[in-house]
């Protein structure tokens, strides 16, 4: 059993990438499917939060969208435990030197496809920590980053806004 | 006998509103002697150039002192080895600053896990090259223990950190915290920066607190810069304060309850605590009122809406919070799991001067707002809420009896508001100066230092609550079962950024 533990956590997820649409019929059969499972099921996305040096501020407001004035979940938008659950991970603070590394293994933990968005300032430039000796500054100098939602820290609304918005990207 | 003049050596000019006083190592032994003896308590621990700073508090008189050591050859006499609760400021403070603690046992780092490229970033700042290195957790021995690592990437949307456990079936048989994961370096960014940008610092360096360290902030260059601040700012100020420590409160309470699976109490506490930061976004401009408290007073007033605003939030929390109190007091299977887990003992939280909820809920009676006290709450009606349980439940029952008292306290200030201006004028002179603050944040007391020269902070300390909380959840959760770590934990609501800093 320790070995299966220590081995799922040291390999790359199982999970493959997505199939490639090239037959005529399988893309139509997905095509089908797809609207069906939308009609069905809506939108669903699964959401990592990585504190990487933030002072907190942004998990304040990350958290207040689990509220009842908030209410994440009704888009089919939900926090996961493991990023092996995760389709996006929401990254917040200027990337301290000492986080790095969990940061970098909290990503390649998740599986493909996925998409990082970077929230706060500090995520973008590094905000009032810019230039520390013991800051990277920079979220996307480490991963690739798909969207960034600015303040310091930023409202529930306007996570909530770059969040949707995200998910329209993804579908169209 | 006065405290100052139980420390031996020469008073230092400029430092205000307490004493600092230049001592030897003899007399350095001496202070550190009183800690160990609890005649003291330590407030802090921190690193100058060339030199050490260890302020303490005689808790009878609340007399406040700070004691300070050169270190010529780059060492001083540990104050750890006779008393634990300096241990980790000095481990964090011979990583910053490459001076040596003499006979300290633990020669571990505390925050440089060798990726910063430089080392003693305070001190001489050698450059060197990324070598990160592997760290020895202590050791525990005996039969059928195991080990469960933690962190520092947590199941939840929390700071991170690493928490070591070795367990004994369900039993923790020790938990050993392994921190410093989120250092940002904020002295050293403060070091030079001018007042300003300082302040925007200290606002950041633990999110939940942003007002209380505005305040230590601005209060600690009031003193050292002797600036009057004008009345209403004071009333603004504490006002601030308070609707912090109610959003806070609201959010561990339903959180605590949370982690007992009692998600009911979690929903309707995260509805008050969304209604107090709208309110406070509706009054000042900012959810969290960040950046709001500067030295001098305060950057904006309280609109005219402003206290019909506020009043409404105190009549809808006063209709929903004592629902909820009755349901936490009666609902069996949540007291089952509060009452009687993670219990801190009395003597602990007196050695290391735990501040806060963790302190008030074990017997400690010590609020910076009462003593050493600073206005207005020296004009202000309000009980000090002290249990002496020690346990979760104990350390729920303060945050509620804090929430009754911050209600309270936030009508006070809207019936007391005086008129006037908001923001005195802050000029530095051209002395050197230096000052010292206390400041009651919802965790505890944090305590703020700096050194302010020709209109620059050349040397700032922040000193978090959860420096002396930390090492007691250590403490707390020792003979607990793994599965209430999260409710002790939660209970204790300590600070990974305002320690890390």
């Amino acid at each position: 059993m320790r070995r299966t533990l220590f081995e799922s956590l040291i390999r790359s997820p199982l999970t493959e990438a997505p199939p490639e649409r090239d037959d005529a019929v399988l893309k139509e059969l997905a095509a089908n499917l797809d609207r069906a499972a939308r009609r069905r099921l809506g939108r669903s996305l699964s959401i990592r939060q990585v504190d990487a040096g933030s002072c907190n501020g942004c998990e304040l407001e990350i958290h207040a969208l689990n509220n009842a004035f908030y209410d994440l979940e009704r888009y089919g938008l939900r926090f996961v435990a493991s990023p092996r659950h995760a389709d996006v991970l929401m990254v917040t603070g200027p990337v301290t030197k000492n986080m790095r590394e969990a940061l970098e293994r909290t990503y390649n933990a998740a599986p493909d496809p996925k998409w990082v968005v970077a929230v706060g300032d500090c995520a973008a430039d590094g905000g009032v920590f810019a230039g520390s000796y013991a800051c990277v500054g920079r979220l996307a100098d480490v991963v690739a980053v798909d969207l960034h939602i600015p303040g310091c820290p930023p409202s529930p609304k306007a996570l909530l806004s770059g969040l949707l918005a995200l998910m329209e990207t993804m579908e169209s | 006998m006065t405290l100052i003049d139980r420390i031996d050596g020469a008073k230092v000019d400029g430092h205000r509103p307490w004493p600092r006083i230049a001592v030897d190592e003899a007399g350095w032994r001496a202070v550190a002697e009183e800690l160990a003896a609890g005649r003291l308590t330590l407030l802090g621990l921190w690193g100058d150039a060339g030199a050490v700073h260890m302020a303490v508090l005689d808790e009878e008189t609340a007399e406040i002192a700070v004691a300070t050591i050169e270190c010529p050859h780059g060492s001083f006499p540990s104050v750890g080895a006779m008393h634990p609760p300096a241990i980790r400021l000095e481990r964090a403070l011979r990583d910053l600053y490459g001076l040596t603690p003499l006979g300290l046992a633990d020669t571990r780092p505390w925050l440089d896990r060798g990726v910063w490229g430089v080392r003693h970033p305070l001190g001489a700042g050698e450059d060197c090259p990324s070598d990160p290195r592997p760290y020895a957790f202590l050791p525990t021995e005996g039969e059928s223990l195991h080990q469960i690592p933690v962190g520092p990437v947590h199941a939840g949307i929390i700071e991170p950190g690493h928490f070591r456990f070795t367990a004994s079936g369900e039993t923790v048989v020790r938990l050993e915290a392994r921190l410093g994961f989120v250092h940002k370096g904020i002295e050293s960014l403060m070091a030079g920066a001018p007042l300003d940008k300082a302040a925007r610092l200290a606002s950041r360096t633990s999110g939940d607190s942003t007002v209380a360290y505005a305040l230590a902030f601005a209060r600690a260059a009031e003193a050292a810069l002797d600036i009057a601040v004008p009345p209403r700012a004071l009333h603004l100020r504490a006002l601030m304060a308070e609707l912090e420590r109610l959003a806070n409160h609201f959010g561990d309470i339903g959180a605590i309850c949370n982690d007992a699976s009692f998600s009911l109490m979690h929903a309707q506490c995260g509805i008050l605590r969304e209604r107090v930061l709208r309110a406070a976004d509706a009054c000042f401009g900012h959810r969290l009122m960040m950046d709001r408290v500067v030295p001098g007073g305060v950057i904006c007033d309280l609109p005219v809406a402003g206290a019909a605003e506020l009043r409404a939030l105190l009549d809808e929390v006063r209709r929903v919070f004592p629902r909820l109190v009755n349901l936490y007091d009666n609902t069996a299977s949540l007291q089952d799991r509060t009452a009687g887990t993670g219990i801190l003992r009395e003597d602990l939280v007196r050695q290391f001067g735990a501040g806060g909820y963790v302190g008030r809920a074990s017997g400690r009676a010590f609020d910076a707002r009462k003593r050493p006290g600073y206005p207005p709450y020296d004009r202000l009606d309000f009980a000090m809420a002290t249990f002496d349980g020690g346990d979760v439940n104990a350390r729920v029952w303060v945050r509620i009896r804090e929430v009754e008292q911050s209600l309270d306290l936030v009508e006070q200030i809207l019936r007391g508001m005086p008129p006037g201006p908001i923001k005195a004028d802050v000029r530095a002179g051209l002395k050197p100066a230096e000052g010292m603050a206390l400041v009651e944040g919802f965790r505890g007391d944090i305590l703020v230092w700096l050194r302010i020269e020709n209109d620059r902070v050349a040397r700032a300390h922040l000193r978090d609550p959860s420096w002396f909380q930390w090492p007691l959840l250590e403490a707390a959760i020792e003979g607990n079962i793994v599965a209430d770590f999260p409710l002790c934990n939660k209970s204790f609501n300590c600070s990974y950024s305002g320690h890390d800093l």
